[in-house]
């Protein structure tokens, strides 16, 4: 018998009441927002329980809303498989943009660590008790964080292309 | 924990100088790559050596990284294509067909019949031409050159059906958003009929030469290993986990284009080594061909896209000779048309194992978020921990095993 939606969001609300919230169906997975220092307890969770059984971390990756409201602007997303039952979760975290910090989930996954090392090489999202965080696929010494929606792609100095006659501004680059 | 984030060679010095041998000799630090022969793409790791053992070891990825996660934010859907034909470059096919899945999925586009058969029939052309590659070049880093230039040829056969259908070889850049851009002629049919006669008593041969073979048993046999617990929690996926012995594919537990109409078995090993990716890859090729077979003798008639002008690009003979037809063009490469509010991940089963695409619209002309999972990526910090005791050698093996290819490392 698989596992029902309804019986993922019940077991949820009933074992961390607010801290999930926002429980959505969109497409074929349920997604829903997990508050950020819940997020390892959470996901803790999902993975031992005798029900819920969600033993594979399919992925995990940063969101950057700089227009959102206080509180919200990086994300992090993290979509779990249980095998048994072939259901899919994602989860939603947010934090404000002056403090990008969520605990790190490499002590339930290893599969986490390279990944949550990308997400901070690329949105700067600090996770805490992560062994090994410095960056990975950019160079050490560079001080941005390029996947943040303030770094644009191309240079909008340069003057050898107008990208204005096809419909491209320098803010849709 | 903080001298983690050393760099690995000051952070071995201390460890070198602690663990000085009575006779002098000392451990060493290996530099394996960047750029060598056996790390098959562009990555370092650096070993810490006592003699020919491995005792720790950190790998360096990022050499290639070409930000298409960034790119993908700032281009419009038909752009994407050619940078997830550079993430896999073995079987390309098999990640444009998966990025037209995703859009379709997000723009609700049911596909017909005979385009979902299709895309069968490419993307198991891709699985095999990227086992192809995978097996014969462990046959090639434990020794054997002979098996890689008997089969690589085959390889070749599979790209002049890809020419066929789409004109390009390897990144092939292939499809529309619900479907291809045209049908196939017959003549690539014919060329996949004689692929289908050919291609299976060569990799017969190919089998022959290395299964049962002495050399290669000692090479890879509990070389590399790991557990399926271990797999698991790596977040190891496709021909590498399998040979765990875990039966996980895509193609069964979430069936996109159609799979469910076939039958093929999931080959699955046992004590996840080297050996056991092998003959994982191996049986794989045979379900393959078997499914290729099954799509071709089923192939139904019927249209090869789907019909909406919104996002399928016109036929090019139409875009020459027919104002409505160019505008259209012109919108939908332009991004004009853009994709409602929506977020979908969707997997498909990838030569390396489960790939996925997150994609996060704003109803704007680009995707506001496209991550890729990116197999390769994910489990490939788990070499380090296989290779620990091993010797160098069945490090280069191992390797080879688990099919790292660096483009879909880096991205």
């Amino acid at each position: 018998m698989a596992l029902e939606t309804a019986v993922i969001q019940n077991t949820l609300t009933d074992q961390f009441g607010d801290k999930v919230r926002h429980f959505q169906q969109i497409h074929d997975i349920l997604t829903f927002e997990v508050q950020t220092e819940n997020i390892t307890e959470v996901m803790g969770f999902l993975k031992d329980d005798k029900t819920m059984r969600f033993n594979f971390l399919t992925t995990l990756c940063g969101m950057h809303f700089p227009d959102a409201e206080a509180g919200r602007q990086f994300g992090m997303v993290y979509h779990m498989h249980n095998w048994m039952d072939n259901v899919r979760v994602r989860i939603k975290c947010f934090m404000p943009a002056d403090k990008p910090e969520i605990d790190s989930v490499t002590g339930l996954f290893r599969s986490a660590n390279w990944q949550e090392r990308e997400t901070y090489d690329f949105f700067g999202i600090i996770f805490k008790g992560h062994p090994q965080l410095k960056r990975i696929l950019n160079m050490d010494e560079m001080q941005s964080f390029p996947m943040r929606k303030e770094f644009p792609l191309e240079d909008g100095g340069r003057t050898d292309k107008d990208d204005r006659f096809f419909g491209r501004t320098t803010d849709n680059c | 924990m903080s001298d983690l984030l050393l760099p690995p060679e000051l952070r071995y010095a201390g460890i070198i100088e602690q663990r000085k041998n009575e006779d002098g000799s000392e451990l060493s630090i290996l530099n394996l790559g960047p750029t060598h022969p056996a790390t098959h793409g562009i990555f370092q790791n650096i070993l810490l050596m006592d003699g020919e053992r491995i005792i720790d070891g950190e790998g360096t990825v990022g050499y290639i990284h070409r930000a298409f996660e960034k790119i993908a934010e700032n281009r419009p859907f038909y752009q994407i294509t050619p940078l997830t034909d550079r993430m896999n470059y073995c079987s390309s096919p098999i990640n444009n067909m998966g990025w037209w899945m995703t859009l379709e999925k997000a723009l609700g586009i049911e596909v017909p019949k005979r385009a979902q058969y299709l895309r069968v029939i490419v993307m198991e052309l891709a699985r095999i031409a990227d086992h192809i590659i995978c097996n014969s070049v462990l046959g090639v880093d434990t020794g054997a050159l002979t098996g890689f230039l008997y089969v690589f040829q085959y390889r070749e056969k599979i790209y002049e059906i890809y020419e066929e259908i789409c004109g390009a070889r390897l990144t092939t850049n292939m499809g529309r958003i619900g479907g291809f851009e045209r049908d196939w002629s017959p003549l690539a049919f014919e060329k996949l009929n004689t692929l289908l006669e050919e291609f299976p008593p060569i990799w017969r041969e190919f089998e022959n030469l290395l299964t049962r073979n002495r050399i290669f048993m000692d090479r890879t046999i509990n070389v590399g290993p790991i557990s399926a617990e271990k797999a698991i929690n790596y977040g190891f996926t496709g021909p590498n986990l399998r040979a765990a012995g875990v039966d996980y594919d895509i193609r069964v537990m979430q069936p996109y284009s159609s799979y469910e109409d076939f039958e093929f078995n999931i080959p699955v090993g046992k004590s996840g080594d080297t050996y056991d990716r092998f003959c994982v890859r191996n049986a794989e090729v045979w379900e393959s061909l078997s499914i290729i077979k099954q799509a071709l003798a089923k192939l139904p008639e019927g249209p090869y896209h789907a019909d909406v002008p919104d996002y399928y690009l016109p036929p090019k003979d139409e875009v020459y000779n027919n104002m409505e037809a160019l505008i259209y063009h012109f919108k939908i490469v332009m991004g004009e048309i853009s994709v409602p509010v929506t977020e979908v991940y969707h997997p498909v089963e990838g030569g390396n194992g489960e790939l996925g695409f997150y994609l996060v619209t704003d109803g704007s002309r680009t995707a506001y978020r496209l991550h890729f999972r990116r197999p390769c990526f994910i489990y490939y910090q788990a070499f380090n921990d296989m290779v620990q005791g091993q010797m160098l050698s069945d490090a280069i093996a191992t390797l080879s095993s688990l099919n790292v290819i660096a483009g879909e490392l880096d991205a």
